[in-house]
């Protein structure tokens, strides 16, 4: 069997390069800093603090607000500011990954804000985004059941590729994010387009969970790289 | 937890619906094909109470610089105040846009529509495709009613005449339909207390931790997911969604070439 040679020389079950920092910004209460090759993502995290205006306010929980920002400059043409429709879906996906692991029910009548914005994209920048904001909530101390990390993954040529990156995105079969819990293998954000057998998805999904797992020891070592050095008070 | 899902919850342990159907029984659907004759192809589709019309306009425009010799598709939705108290007026929120592009992607992804075929001169004039679905009455899972009337409205449609010379569409229907390869359905599943339920009624939607929508088409291939609600799920019951998915997918084709 012919193994199909990807642009930039990685293996089938290789991600881009991968950076995570956390504890980036100086005023926000948590934040990371996440480079997936040359998609950069970089989350903020307040919170939980009280919700104005207050009919907003949820007396048994918190709410978890996202908001998801491309940079104008992030791409080779401009991204015109403002939210967009494609913009509002992916805050509100990357909200209901998050939520999951969340134990919102602990600070009634809060909101915790996450702000995500891109600040380089090439490929794959919600699931970037969910990485970065991820860590930024565990950088805020914010309790939680497990690290949301997250990739894609797709079908080339007949094989199976995980990270696809901006050139590969154009060739791949279908484009299949998702989110997951690693200790609790759970997902918690499945997306695809493209077109594929239900035996192709199933070792697409398959082939995303070992990415996870990958970036998981990355985000640990990230949080432990800061914490371990400040230590918990 | 509340009264009515906890309710619903000890009906499901049991493998029963407050409906009375089974967990994997969608709604009776009823079609009918055409009931506006301004519109190039349209639709009228029933989900038990939830009711929705599609309506497809073709217009001629300039292709997008990329594809130059592709033609257009889109397909596009609201959460019109008409069907229901919930829903109001205004620049349309996360909800709206989200069932507006699981809906776009379904069809898209499918690539039912050769884009190909609807170019008229490469670089300059392409047809493009606008299917609109209006929502008449929200019982739950428009998701599905929109989907499939969307599909079902381009099932239908018929081309118009385009007058080169005079460069305007002369609203005229021809006998020759538009383009489409293939028909893809989405099927929509309630998740609640780790179990999946096909076509979540209203009550159903407001007591389940979330959903996953799988669109999948003629041989069977999946061409779009996508799961709403703050849950999480196992892989069993993502791969027990894309087995029920294609299954129903399959029945509701059928329902629908029998309408035409």
């Amino acid at each position: 069997m012919t193994t199909y040679k990807r642009n930039d020389g990685r293996k089938l079950d290789e991600t881009r390069p991968i950076k995570m920092k956390v504890g980036v910004l100086k005023h926000a209460d948590g934040s990371a800093l996440v480079s997936i090759g040359r998609t950069v993502a970089l989350a903020a995290v307040y919170g939980p603090r009280e919700l104005n205006p207050r009919h907003m306010q949820e007396s048994d929980r918190a709410i978890l607000q996202c908001n998801y920002t491309m940079a104008p400059f992030s791409t080779k043409e401009r991204v015109r500011p403002g939210p967009s429709r494609r913009s509002t879906e992916i805050s509100k996906v990357t909200r209901e990954a998050l939520e999951p692991a969340l134990f919102l029910k602990d600070f009634p009548k809060t909101t915790i804000d996450l702000y995500i914005v891109i600040l380089q994209a090439n490929a794959g920048t919600r699931t970037a985004g969910i990485n970065a904001a991820s860590l930024a909530l565990a950088d805020a101390g914010i309790q939680m059941r497990d690290l949301v990390t997250s990739i894609a993954a797709g079908k080339i040529e007949g094989h199976y590729v995980i990270d696809l990156n901006g050139e590969e995105e154009e060739l791949t079969d279908c484009d299949l994010p998702i989110a997951y819990m690693p200790r609790e293998k759970k997902f918690t954000l499945i997306q695809m387009d493209g077109k594929i057998t239900k035996e192709d998805m199933k070792n697409v999904i398959k082939l995303a969970v070992k990415g996870c797992e990958t970036l998981y020891e990355h985000q640990r070592e990230a949080l432990l790289e800061k914490w371990s050095k400040e230590g918990f008070e | 937890m509340n009264i009515q899902t906890s309710y619903i919850i000890s009906h499901l342990s049991k493998g029963m619906r407050l409906d009375g159907r089974k967990p994997d029984e969608h709604r009776k659907i009823e079609i009918e094909i055409n009931p506006i004759e301004q519109a190039e192809g349209s639709a009228r589709v029933k989900l038990g109470g939830t009711e929705v019309i599609a309506g497809v306009k073709l217009e001629v425009k300039e292709p997008f610089p990329d594809t130059p010799n592709e033609g257009v598709l889109m397909v596009n939705t609201e959460l019109s105040p008409v069907a229901s108290p919930e829903f109001e007026l205004g620049p349309p929120r996360e909800t709206a846009i989200e069932l507006a592009r699981i809906v776009d992607r379904g069809i898209r992804e499918s690539h039912c529509i050769n884009t190909e075929k609807l170019c008229i001169k490469v670089g300059e004039k392409v047809w493009m495709v606008m299917v609109d679905v209006q929502p008449l009455s929200h019982e739950g899972n428009l998701i599905d009613a929109s989907g499939i009337a969307a599909i079902a409205a381009l099932m239908t449609a018929k081309m118009v005449k385009y007058d080169e010379a005079g460069d305007k569409v002369i609203y005229e229907k021809t006998d020759e339909s538009v383009p489409l390869d293939d028909i893809p359905v989405p099927v929509t599943f309630g998740i609640i207390d780790g179990k999946l339920i096909v076509d979540p009624t209203l009550e159903e939607e407001e007591s389940m931790d979330g959903r996953l929508t799988i669109t999948t088409n003629e041989a069977g291939d999946v061409c779009a997911m996508q799961k709403g609600g703050a849950c999480s799920l196992t892989f069993e019951l993502i791969e027990q969604a894309a087995e029920m998915s294609i299954k129903k997918g399959r029945e509701i084709r059928e329902l629908l070439r029998q309408s035409l």
